[in-house]
């Protein structure tokens, strides 16, 4: 029991950053039609700024307030240089395009920071345990993370839904040539929507540090992830990444917790490992594909 | 635009000149004292029976597949498990039927199409559920499930991967030799393109191109879109799957690296600025990707910091690929 | 009483708050030309989307050729005899004409999946699609690419298709649409020279065209049939002339 309330909160942590991740990707693809595969890039960028201003300064909240508008500004330098040029092309090219970036910013970070990992400490003051539930003591930066992610989901959809911003953005998602003619700026909606996704996944990075490693390449995994959160909640739907991310979040954690276990209770335990190890690894596909035959547009597809 | 007969022309004597090429290639590298080239030539010619293979869905069938790469690793993971049980001298499976291993290339090799095309079917039948954007990155997350599959193997190396304890057997040929090697390779990709030229041209073909300009259209007409596109699909991943078959023996060693989303997004890359659509494309591709690689490579390790933004220059400026740049094709649009 | 080739019987179709197919019933009896007309936003294109099968019904049923197809995907229905032109021309472009007609001859040959033989060398597909080319006029122009044609040339396109399906029934949706005089003139003559041998469901805003071919004309208003008879009948009828007056300037 203990271990299960373990297990769960594991998987809603896992479940929030993807969400972070996948909020911004979707709100890209839903508004601008652009699928930017070069998203998992701020997501590392994110976090090598903060491990590396963590390491100068001891801090991890500094590490933290440096890597958020570094993300930031990097993501708008691009939309500006790379990405405009993409938004009236076909989604091919928008992948080939952007798959160059990725190589582009691997290439890049293996050049400023070498090829091995490196260590992004949590904050000392979340260094310990917390008993949420007495008896079950969990880590408390991971807490900290679930928080922090509710937090951004709720404000989100605040902006989404309550704000002047928020309406032009639904309305972008659903017409966006409508939202031109109504003499909106649009370059500058885009480019500020681009900067508040790169945001949110250099915030997911830097959270990611202390969990899992810093290192080249920690992106593209993250990235397909979120594709796989999107694919699920549909593209375009704030809602959709937060139900398909804390689903994610939730089976990828548990499948890997538990099905060698439950498959031990059918086969022997040496096959059930085997087995279970490769059917947690591939369990969030099949929910992915399970997903798509029922409902091929996702759960909560926004274009209607 | 020159008038449609010099274009043709133009475009035989290039092939004409290629052709030449390719069959003196190997004599030409070791005339010049750079034999290693031969293995350079040969990784080429095999991307491009890559590409073929991905470019019967995507050029000619209007689909986005980022995830062939799962194909091409399937395929040479067949080879090599099977491999790997012949040495062993343990069968592969005993229930229901018994499959035991081997070194054949004459076994192995349509074991791994027919293995890379059961998988393209079972991942297009439910992919072809969706289209457009959706299609595009649920091909990307199968290929992903597939890499962590293999990696889960153990018994298969797992994410360390599996060596060959020999290349196939394919006798009376030496597939050891690398000039042997290389023109096998060459044989098959020439079979490929001719195959493929005819398949695109007949009823099938032309059908399947239909679907990629205006589907919509073609229902209307009666056509059952989806079983198509589906067929083609499965084709795709077969001649892919091929493809790793003739990797594995190259390398003499498969890993779950092949099943990665680089590799996937490599193939793309060769097979849309080599220029889709055509049969040449993909072969031109290849060649270009593999001498641009290994030219930047020499100069750094870090090459990839100039393909990236050079991959970028060109899906903004040449999107029409190297072949329709090359033999200056009549365009009938535009 | 022989049942008529197309009944449709109690369509319904909303969207929202709006309702675009009010149990729509109507018949069409082999070989007659059936108009239906109505102001915009009467429903007419959400009824051709219904017969096609592009577009589910909420209930009511679609009979055709003696087989309920209310339920069955677009392109069953297309080899069942039931071809349709589209309101906004929708061929290949980058094909020739002759390629385009060739393809929907193709659609009705049975094999479709044939890999050996080069498509474009086949007689039983090229002569077919010739002699459709050649009724709607536009033999001369087989070869160049289809997307050069001219607007009106490209309308008849869609018709060599449509009747190079062989069907029984075609749904022209607005075929006139975009022409000036003397296409739709050239238009209305090939349609009346094709009366009795194929049904037609027509969709026109074209009065002339309607009065000429149609043997009986329905009136759709808010998503209801509200007359069906002959164009003299409709024409005097009151429900309909109240619809019109004050709404369209065309009749």
């Amino acid at each position: 029991m203990l271990l299960l309330t373990e297990q769960v909160l594991n998987g809603l942590q896992f479940g929030v950053m993807l969400f972070l991740l996948a909020a911004g990707l979707t709100l890209v693809l839903g508004i601008m039609n652009l699928i930017n595969l070069a998203h998992g890039s701020l997501y590392m960028i994110g976090a090598f700024v903060a491990a590396t201003v963590a390491r100068w300064t001891g801090s991890f909240m500094l590490g933290l307030l440096a890597a958020l508008p570094a993300t930031a500004l990097v993501g708008m330098a691009v939309e500006i240089v790379a990405l405009r040029a993409l938004y009236r092309r076909e989604h091919l090219d928008q992948v080939l395009a952007t798959f160059g970036l990725i190589l582009f910013f691997n290439e890049l970070a293996a050049m400023v920071w070498g090829p091995r990992a490196l260590f992004l400490d949590g904050p000392s003051w979340l260094a310990g345990a917390v008993e949420i539930i007495p008896g079950v003591p969990y880590p408390a930066f991971r807490l900290a993370v679930l928080g922090v992610g509710l937090a951004v989901a709720a404000f989100l959809y605040w902006l989404v839904g309550h704000t002047r911003l928020g309406m032009l953005i639904r309305a972008g998602a659903s017409n966006r040539e409508m939202v031109a003619a109504l003499g909106v700026n649009i370059r500058a909606l885009y480019t500020l929507v681009f900067g508040l996704g790169a945001l949110l996944a250099g915030l997911a990075g830097v959270m990611a540090g202390p969990i899992y490693a810093v290192e080249v390449g920690m992106g593209e995994p993250v990235l397909i992830l979120a594709i796989v959160v999107i694919v699920i909640g549909g593209i375009g739907s704030i809602r959709g990444a937060l139900v398909g991310a804390v689903l994610v979040g939730l089976v990828d954690t548990l499948g890997r917790a538990y099905l060698p276990s439950l498959l031990g209770l059918f086969m022997g335990p040496a096959n059930a490992s085997g087995v279970g190890g490769s059917l947690a690894s591939m369990s969030i596909y099949i929910l992915m594909a399970a997903i798509l035959v029922w409902r091929p547009r996702g759960l909560f597809p926004a274009h209607g | 635009m020159d008038n449609p007969r010099a274009a043709g022309a133009r475009r035989a004597a290039l092939i004409g000149a290629a052709c030449a090429l390719a069959l003196l290639a190997p004599a030409l590298a070791a005339a010049a004292g750079a034999d290693y080239l031969i293995g350079v030539g040969t990784r080429a010619l095999i991307l491009a029976l890559a590409g073929l293979g991905l470019n019967l869905a995507l050029g000619y069938g209007g689909m986005v597949s980022f995830g062939h790469a799962a194909f091409f690793g399937a395929g040479a993971y067949t080879v090599a498990i099977l491999g790997f049980h012949a040495t062993l001298g343990e069968p592969l499976l005993t229930w229901p039927f018994e499959i035991a291993g081997t070194e054949s290339a004459f076994l192995a090799w349509p074991a791994a199409m027919a293995a890379a095309g059961a998988l393209a079917l079972v991942i297009g039948a439910i992919s072809l559920r969706t289209s457009g954007l959706y299609f595009i990155m649920i091909t990307l997350a199968f290929a992903q499930m597939l890499f962590f599959f293999f990696v889960s193997l153990e018994a298969y190396g797992g994410g360390d991967g599996l060596g060959l304890w020999a290349r196939s057997s394919l006798p009376p040929l030496d597939l050891h030799d690398p000039w042997q090697f290389y023109y096998t390779v060459l044989g098959l990709l020439a079979l490929f393109a001719v195959l493929k030229g005819r398949l695109v041209a007949s009823r099938f073909g032309l059908a399947l191109q239909g679907i990629r300009d205006n589907e919509r259209r073609m229902r209307a007409l009666g056509f059952p879109t989806v079983r198509y596109k589906l067929a083609a699909f499965a084709i795709s991943g077969a001649v892919t799957g091929l493809a790793g078959a003739l990797i594995a023996n190259h390398a003499e060693f498969v890993s779950p690296a092949l099943l990665s989303w680089q590799r996937s997004g490599e193939i793309l890359v060769i097979v849309i600025l080599g220029g889709m659509g055509t049969v040449a494309g993909p072969i031109v591709g290849a060649i270009a990707f593999v001498a641009t690689e290994e030219a930047l490579s020499q100069w750094s390790e870090h090459w990839r910091i100039v393909f990236g933004p050079l991959l970028v220059l060109a899906v903004l400026f040449a999107r029409q690929g190297l072949w329709g740049l090359i033999a200056a094709r009549e365009r009938i649009h535009d | 009483m022989t049942e008529p080739l197309l009944r449709i019987a109690g369509l319904c179709k909303s969207y929202g708050a709006v309702i675009a197919s009010d149990h729509v019933s109507l018949n069409i009896r082999a070989g007659e030309v059936h108009a239906v007309i109505g102001p915009n936003g009467a429903g007419k294109t959400t009824l051709v989307g219904q017969l096609t099968g592009e577009i589910a019904p909420e209930s009511g049923t679609v009979r055709f050729n003696g087989r309920e197809i209310t339920r069955w995907p677009v392109h069953a229905r297309a080899r069942l005899g039931m071809a349709r032109s589209f309101q906004v021309t929708s061929i290949f472009p980058r094909l020739s004409a002759l390629d385009n007609v060739a393809l929907a001859v193709q659609a009705g040959a049975g094999h479709g999946f044939g890999i050996w033989r080069p498509a474009r060398a086949e007689a039983t597909l090229r002569a077919p699609a010739r002699a459709a080319l050649e009724r709607v006029g536009l033999a001369g122009r087989a070869a160049g690419p289809a997307g050069a044609l001219a607007h009106g040339e490209q309308r008849q396109l869609e018709l060599a298709m449509a009747l190079a399906m062989g069907p029984r029934l075609l749904l022209l949706d607005e075929p006139m649409a975009g022409m000036g005089p003397t296409d739709s003139q050239r238009m209305i003559a090939l349609l009346a020279a094709l009366k009795g041998e194929v049904a037609m469901l027509l969709v026109e805003h074209d009065m002339d065209a309607v009065f000429a071919l149609a043997d009986r004309v329905s009136v759709m208003v808010y998503g209801k049939v509200i007359a069906t008879g002959t164009a003299a009948a409709v024409r005097a009828d009151p429900a309909v002339r109240r619809a019109y007056l004050g709404e369209d300037e065309a009749a």
